[in-house]
Order: C-alpha cells, then sequence, then structure tokens
C-alpha cells in the first residue's frame, strides 16, 4: 500500500503511546516522584523516572548529537527538561496519567535570561563543530583612522526562536529480539543510527532507522533529540511498540532553538563610501554545560561579505538555563545578516550614498579574511537584476518620503550570502530488463523535492523516462549519506546517484559490446549512449531488455560514492543573493505591511526549477517571519516560556504574504562540486529581515535594531 | 519490512485507495477498563468518507486521533491539537472544522469528509490537482489541511480575488511557506469546482 507517511503513521501491532513530563523549575534537583495516583490510572503500563532508567552508554555532554540529562540523572537544567516517560496503552491514558505524576524538587538560583550573566560569557568549545575559530581578525585591531571617518556603532539583537515544523517530533521504536527499529522525524538518518547504537550500547546494524517523509525540520530535527531516544527506552523497557508524538507546546524545550543574539557591529568608512575597518562581535546564549554546548555563527558572515582593510570578529557564549539551542535555518548567517545588514544599510544613509551603490564600493572580489578566490561570485549581477525587476530606480532616498494615500511606502534591500556545503554520500542504481530503475540512497526529503531531484538525475543519467524511476530514501540500510541540513543535500547525495548511474551505464555498454553481436565487437564505448531505454551507437541500436536477454541477466547494480574534490579547498564557497522590499506603514497605528518582494539569487545551477522557486519564496516567507513576528518569550522568576504554542509564537501566515518574485541569475560553480549546484535551502532566508528593517527605516524614519519589529517600537 | 516507494506526491494520489477501506470494528482498549476513571467507554459508529465504522472509545477522545489512531486514516494531520494550525481541517456535515477540537463522540451520525474521501474513484479532486500543478506545498504536512480548506472556502464563495483567498485560507499555517503557490492553486481550482464537487 502506497501513501506518504510520516513517523508516527506507521501501523504497529498491540502500539502502546508515550507521554512526556516536563520539568516546571529551571534548576535544581528532583528529590522524588509520588506516582501513586498515576500508576493507578486506566491502561498504564509503566512510568520512567531517572529511578527506573535504562542506563546509557557513552554519554558525551560536550557533543552537539546527544542532549542530556535523558533521565540520567536527578539534575534540572531547564524549565521543560524531561522528567519522566508515562506509558499507557492509548494516547488519551498516557497523557491523563502523565498530567497525575507529582514530582517534587529542590530548586536553586538559576539564570533564566541572558541578560543575567552578561558579563560572563565564555569562548565555545566547539564552534562550527571545529570547521571555523570562534575569533577572526585581518588588519589591524584598531587601526587609526583619519579625520573624516564615518562611524556606525551600534547593538543589534535577535530573540530566541523556534523552527516549529508543521510535524511535531514523532518517534515509533520496537525493540524485537536484539533489533532496534525506530520511525522517527529526523533530517539525518545515520547520525540518528550512529547515536542510537551508542547509547544503548547496540551495533549500528542492529538499529533501523526509517524516516521516508520529513514534514519540515529547518534545523530543529538534525541532531537526535530525547524524545526518540526515550522512546526506544520505552521500547525495551514494555516489550512492545511505543509512539511518542511531542506536543506543540514540549516543542518549544524539546528540540533546539535558535538562541538570542546581541551583536555589536562597528563600521568605520571614508567619505567616498569605502570601509576602512569592520568589527562584528557576537554573543549569543548556550544551554548550561551539562546540556551540550551549541554557537549560534553570526559573525562567519561578515568574515567574507565585504572587502575592507581591517575585520574583526568574535564569538562568545552566556550559559542560560534553557535547553540546548541549535541549528535554525541559515544558522548564524540569518541572525548576522539582520545585524550586519543593518550596520551597512544605516552608513549609507550617513554617507548619503545608495545602499546598492555603497556596497559596490565594497564588493569583495576575494573572501577577505579566509583570503581565498570564491569558487563563483554572481552577486553584482543579482543587485543588477534584482533591482531592476524591483524599480529601485524609483526609490526616493530620503526616510518618510514615499506615500500611497495614507499609508508610508518604505523600500530597502539587503545581501543574502550562505555558504555551499558538501560530504561525502553513497548511493545506488539497479536497472531491470523492464527498462525501470530504483535509486536509493540513505538520505531524506525535508520537503525540498529530493525523491524527485535524485529521479529526475538518475532517469537523464540512463537515457530513461522519469515514470520508469523510482527512489527510495530514508531507512538506514540504504547507502549512507549525510544529515539534511546546510543546503548541501543534492551537492551531497546526486553526484553519488550520477556516479551510480554512470556504473550501471558501463556495464550497459560492456554488455553491447560483449553480447550485442558482430558488428558491435570492435565498437569503443566511449560513442556509446544511453537513449530512450537502449544503447545507441554507429553499430546500431539494442534495446535494454534485449540486452539483458541476449545476456541472460535479469538486473544490473552499482552502488558509488561521492566526496568533495581536494582541491575545493583552495576557494572560499558560497551562494548569494540580493532582496529587495517594499513596506506599507500604517503611520498611525504602526502596522507593517510587506506588499512586494523581489529576491535574486546566485544558487548556481538549479536542478528543478518549479521546487528551486518553491524554496526560495519559502525561505523569503521564513525571513518575514523572523522580522515580523517570531519571539519565544520567557517568564524571568520561572524561566518557562510563555508562548509555547503556535498561536502566541507567530509565524507569517498566508494574508501576510504578498506576490513574490524570484528571479535565479545565471550562475554555474564549477568547483564546488560537478553539478555547479551551491544549495538552495537556507540562502533566501539570510538578508529578508535586513531588508524588511531597512524597508521600514526608508518608509518611518526609525531605526529597528531589535527583531522582531514591533509596532511599540514604531509608535515610539 | 519492504521499503516505502512513493513520492510526496502520492500525498495527493493515493487517497482513491484509501477510501476503499472496509468497514472495522476496532476496540483500541480493553474491556475491563471500561468504566474505571468515571470514563465508560462508548461503542459510536462514525461515517467517514461514507463509511461506516464503528468504534469503542472513551468520551475524552479527539474525532482527529480517532481518525488517525483507530480507523487508520492518518492523511488528516496533527500539527497543534489546539485549533491552532489547521493541519486537522475536516468537513463534517459540509462544514470545515478542526478535528482536534471536536469530540469523535459528538460527530455520532454526522457526515465526516477526510482528504481521503474527497477525490472520485481514481480522479484527483480539482483542488488536489491544483496544488499538484502550482507546486502549492513543500513537506506535504500541512497539506491535507490546506486542500480541505481550499475546498469549503471555494464552495463558500470565498475564492473571488488573490486577497480573500489570502484571508479566508489563514487558518492554516504553513510553515514551508508554499503560501503564494497554494493561492495561485485555489485561485486556479475555484474556476473548476462546482457546488458539491
Ligand atoms: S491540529 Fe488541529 S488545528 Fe492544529
Ligand atoms: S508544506 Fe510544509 S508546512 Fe506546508
Amino acid at each position: 500500500m502506497g501513501g506518504a507517511k510520516y513517523a508516527a503513521e506507521f501501523e504497529l501491532p498491540d502500539m502502546a503511546h508515550a507521554v512526556l513530563v516536563q520539568s516546571t523549575i529551571a534548576a535544581g534537583k528532583i528529590l522524588g516522584f509520588d506516582l501513586i495516583a498515576a500508576k493507578a490510572m486506566p491502561g498504564v503500563l509503566v512510568i520512567i523516572t531517572p529511578d527506573n532508567a535504562e542506563k546509557l552508554h557513552n554519554l558525551k555532554p560536550a557533543q552537539q548529537k546527544v542532549t542530556y540529562p535523558l533521565l540520567q540523572n536527578a539534575d534540572i537544567k531547564f524549565n521543560g527538561q524531561h522528567v519522566a516517560v508515562v506509558v499507557a496503552d492509548t494516547f488519551e491514558r498516557a497523557t491523563a496519567a502523565a498530567a497525575a505524576v507529582r514530582v517534587h524538587y529542590r530548586a536553586t538560583k538559576a539564570v533564566t535570561t541572558m541578560d543575567q550573566a552578561f558579563s560572563e560569557s565564555v569562548t565555545p568549545k566547539n564552534f562550527s563543530n571545529g570547521r571555523a575559530k570562534p575569533d577572526s581578525q585581518i588588519g589591524e585591531t584598531s587601526p587609526i583612522l583619519p579625520s573624516g571617518t564615518l562611524r556606525v556603532e551600534q547593538i543589534y539583537t535577535t530573540p530566541i526562536e523556534h523552527h516549529n515544523p508543521m510535524e511535531p517530533h514523532a518517534t515509533i521504536a520496537h525493540w524485537s529480539g536484539e533489533q532496534l527499529t525506530v520511525w522517527t522525524a529526523t533530517q539525518g538518518i545515520s547520525g540518528a543510527q550512529k547515536a542510537l547504537s551508542s547509547l544503548f550500547g547496540l551495533k549500528p546494524q542492529n538499529v533501523t532507522v526509517i524516516c521516508p517523509y520529513v514534514g519540515g525540520g529547518f534545523g530543529s530535527k538534525g541532531n537526535t533529540w530525547p524524545p526518540a531516544v526515550l522512546a526506544a527506552m520505552a521500547t525495551r523497557q514494555v516489550n512492545r511498540p511505543v509512539k511518542l508524538v511531542v506536543t506543540r507546546e514540549q516543542m518549544f524545550t524539546s528540540n533546539g532553538y535558535r538562541p538570542r543574539t546581541v551583536q555589536r557591529i562597528k563600521l568605520a568608512a571614508n567619505p567616498d563610501g569605502r570601509l576602512l575597518s569592520v568589527r562584528h562581535d557576537v554573543k549569543t546564549q548556550t544551554s548550561m554545560p551539562e546540556v551540550g554546548e551549541f554557537a549560534e555563527p553570526s559573525a562567519l558572515i561578515t568574515r567574507m561579505l565585504y572587502s575592507a582593510p581591517s575585520i574583526g570578529t568574535s564569538h562568545r557564549l552566556v550559559q542560560v538555563n534553557h535547553g540546548l539551542p541549535t541549528y535554525m535555518r541559515g544558522p548564524g548567517e540569518s541572525s548576522g545578516a539582520f545585524a550586519i545588514e543593518s550596520a551597512m544599510d544605516e552608513m549609507a544613509a550617513a554617507l548619503k550614498i545608495d545602499p546598492i551603490d555603497f556596497r559596490l564600493r565594497n564588493y569583495a572580489e576575494r573572501d577577505p579574511t579566509a583570503d581565498l578566490p570564491f569558487a563563483s561570485k554572481a552577486l553584482r549581477e543579482c543587485y543588477a537584476q534584482g533591482a531592476a525587476a524591483f524599480g529601485w530606480e524609483k526609490r526616493n532616498p530620503a526616510p518618510r518620503s514615499m506615500r500611497d494615500g495614507h499609508m508610508l511606502v518604505g523600500m530597502g534591500m539587503a545581501t543574502s550570502s550562505y555558504p555551499t556545503n558538501r560530504m561525502p554520500a553513497s548511493a545506488s542504481v539497479h536497472l531491470t530488463a523492464d527498462g525501470s530503475a530504483l535509486v536509493r540512497s540513505g538520505t531524506q526529503d525535508i520537503g525540498t523535492g529530493t525523491y524527485t531531484t535524485l529521479a529526475q538525475v538518475a532517469a537523464d543519467e540512463l537515457g530513461l523516462p522519469l515514470g520508469k524511476v523510482r527512489t527510495q530514501l530514508g531507512d538506514s540500510r540504504l547507502p549512507p549519506a549525510p544529515v539534511s541540513g546546510g543546503s548541501m543535500t543534492s551537492a551531497s547525495v546526486v553526484p553519488a546517484v550520477q556516479a551510480a548511474a554512470q556504473g550501471v551505464k558501463a556495464q550497459l555498454f560492456a554488455l553491447a559490446i560483449s553480447h550485442g553481436g558482430f558488428q558491435w565487437q570492435s565498437v569503443s564505448p566511449d560513442v556509446l549512449t544511453l537513449i530512450d531505454s537502449a544503447v545507441d551507437g554507429p553499430a546500431g541500436r539494442i534495446g535494454i531488455g534485449q540486452l539483458f536477454t541476449l545476456a541472460k541477466i535479469k538486473q544490473l547494480n552499482a552502488t558509488a560514492g561521492a566526496q568533495p574534490a581536494p582541491d575545493a579547498n583552495d576557494y572560499s564557497k558560497h551562494a548569494f543573493g540580493a532582496q529587495f522590499v517594499e513596506v506599507r506603514v500604517d503611520p498611525d497605528l504602526g502596522i507593517v505591511r510587506v506588499s512586494r518582494w523581489v529576491g535574486a539569487f546566485d544558487c548556481g545551477r538549479v536542478l528543478n526549477a518549479k521546487t528551486a522557486r518553491s524554496q526560495l519564496i519559502g525561505g523569503i516567507i521564513y525571513g518575514m517571519g523572523m522580522a515580523l513576528f517570531e519571539e519565544t518569550r520567557i517568564d524571568r522568576n520561572t524561566g518557562r516560556i510563555t508562548n509555547a504554542n503556535i498561536s502566541d509564537y507567530l509565524v507569517a501566515v498566508n494574508a501576510d504574504v504578498p506576490e513574490i518574485e524570484t528571479i535565479i541569475v545565471d550562475s554555474i560553480d564549477p568547483i564546488s562540486n560537478p553539478l555547479g549546484t551551491k544549495g538552495i535551502g537556507e540562502l533566501p532566508m539570510v538578508g529578508a529581515a535586513p531588508a524588511i528593517a531597512n524597508a521600514v527605516y526608508h518608509a518611518t524614519g526609525t531605526r529597528i535594531r531589535d527583531l522582531p519589529i514591533r509596532i511599540e517600537q514604531l509608535l515610539a | 519490512m519492504s521499503l516505502p516507494d512513493t513520492t510526496r506526491r502520492t500525498i495527493l494520489g493515493t487517497v482513491a485507495t484509501l477510501a476503499a477501506l472496509p468497514t472495522v470494528s476496532r476496540a483500541d482498549i480493553s474491556e475491563p477498563d471500561a468504566v474505571s476513571g468515571g470514563l465508560g467507554l462508548q461503542n459510536v459508529t462514525l461515517q467517514v468518507n461514507g463509511q461506516q465504522f464503528r468504534v469503542t472509545l472513551e468520551p475524552r477522545v479527539s474525532l482527529l486521533d480517532v481518525l488517525r489512531e483507530t480507523i487508520g486514516l492518518t492523511g488528516t494531520k496533527k500539527g497543534c491539537d489546539h485549533g491552532a494550525c489547521g493541519a486537522c481541517t475536516v468537513h463534517v456535515d459540509g462544514r470545515r472544522i478542526v478535528s482536534c477540537l471536536t469530540l469523535a463522540a459528538r460527530c455520532k451520525s454526522k457526515k465526516i469528509v477526510t482528504i481521503e474521501g474527497l477525490s472520485n474513484g481514481g480522479d484527483l479532486h480539482p483542488v488536489q490537482a491544483a496544488f499538484l500543478h502550482h507546486d502549492g506545498f513543500q513537506c506535504g504536512y500541512c497539506t491535507p489541511g490546506q486542500i480541505m480548506s481550499a475546498v469549503a472556502l471555494i464552495q463558500e464563495g470565498h475564492a473571488s480575488s488573490a486577497d480573500e483567498i489570502r484571508e479566508w485560507m489563514s487558518g492554516n499555517i504553513c510553515r514551508c511557506g508554499a503560501y503564494p503557490n497554494i493561492v495561485a492553486a485555489v485561485q486556479d481550482a475555484s474556476g473548476n469546482v462546482t457546488e458539491g464537487g
């Protein structure tokens, strides 16, 4: 039976349901549980607490893959930490019993917001997983600046934001024999397999992770978060399949968030609009070290975005009693671009230079901090094509100068950039006599169209109609592939699929030469092609089916891996873009509406124009949410999130979104990967929020440096 | 265990096979607990997509959970369980409702239509076809709810302009941000959908 099934939708006989119980204090210790009432409730099978939880192996709190404490001790490090799991025969019964669990705590003093410990920041230990250093400096740290230098020095902040994919995190775990099978909503099945096998002390081959479809992740499904581990723990305890679906409220404390950032930018420029020095110092929150560490790398973008003789950046962490932050769409770049691209707009205004012109005067021809050439860069074309489509020349540069009736009209722009990533990946291709192919790879489709893209690539390579190619993803028994994050799925997996398809093709050509008959024997494989399900060459055409009959075989298989080229490190690899926004602001009410959008992107070669456009639009809308709505609020006294639901945590809805025009500028990156793609998932989110803030400044004359932009800031 | 071999696009395409589900009688809950906790079990017959389902349930069970967990119609999605996201939208007696805030036991003798019951035989409903054509989804999780809302608002006559569609579709959150494509799909379909279609 077909049907797109998400993790929680697999049917297993005798399924039990698990519900999480969360801590109601932010710091302290569990003194004990009162479980009498809960245990007596109908249908309850077991209540797992730190007192009876399975002891896990290989606990390494420093690593980001798994967060703690996973019921391993009685310490409380944040409000909303999982303290118990109730397993019952139905969801309703487990929910009712979870509400009846009584926990006794001894509370200690907690740091519930970043500002309470702002001066006690620490240097990240595992910044960007070791791929970059927390601090950077080129040129003089404090260059002597000539008189007449213009300066902008401001602090920009972004709040805690939650990914809120529409599909809640969900896991079905089934322990039977020595085999753990887990259906879980994840952006990385191989990572989940590794984490679970390591924690439970099992061999990796004894853990199968299945995830054919993910209902959105945006970074929140990249790690193996506690609920998946606790579901696995529960099935091992009750010996029947267990389903654990995190509630929307629990999503705010169970699977990461974008941490609050406080970013100081210092720009200095000469009156001609050349940057003399750039500083970007970031403080961002992380959890208590026992839970893990994550640093939002907001200043990475400043290291490569513009050229200046002096560029310095730093990242520091403030430890707060909250859960572990994590990657969220455009991690680092989204929050960092808000700061640097707002400051660039402020400087352009101070210089009385057009914002695009100011950026062009400081255009980076090579990556200034890495001191490397860009693998490709078509940002100039993005500015030019975006501005033309938007009608930027109609913009009167004076703030508060444009009106449509009563409404103030503002036009703003900002630059986008996101690194082009790639990791090793593998795939297999399987061809049968009827001319149909099966592509398999242990990657996952998180809504980006991976199924279609991979089928298309194999169909092209093998000369088959698209309808003859099927794709299987989302199973850890398939050839391994990396996490679907960092906009790198296509760049990593497509070359592997291509290589596997080429392997099948080479075998087909060899068969044609060996079994095609006399006139084929002297043909070189180099002159053969695969068209319309047949091998085509100077000696004629042989259909795939015919060839299989001649060679007396039923199928051909090839498995292949692909990895980044060794010389890829000699280049700085990024996608780019330019965002153009028009807003309308009600001068009496301070209400901001986005009325028009043009985004022009240099995202390399595009494999599927339809799904690419959808991703670009989706990223821009995510950025609208960041600019205008999204903020997770914390109660200072209890450390509890006060808007942990999807109606008080505002995201963009249909009525917030105008028509969006996307332009993909011609650009192919020959270096980052053989396809020439540059990644598309995160890029359109970057620069969206500062473009709106800059448009709001242009409309109103009020500069907003703290997201989200609120009515009260505009009325103040 | 066999691997699924479908693409996400079959969210829209496989509904016809589901519509052929037999009438089931399932009690997920063992009888001895029937009266404990003051939550006596009830036998309820639900009419879903034109078929009768006899289910034994506690009165506190939502229509959404009965559809997904008991009857096995998982096309209707749970995004929030609080009436805030629209993912669970179904039609009850021709009206669109959020099934997470509807008690199943109150739906006796009402006509329930879910995404699985929308298509007619093997043919996609025009709104489903329009969503496919305009790429009105990415991860697909909000999509059944979007489509159920779209079908209803077209029938209610709230699809006369893009702005009206934006407003009336705003109860269905799409975190992937497929909104412009959703609006295009609804506009397109509104020309093709007739009353009861
Ligand atoms: S699940 Fe019912 S509205 Fe969200
Ligand atoms: S398509 Fe993913 S939430 Fe709408």
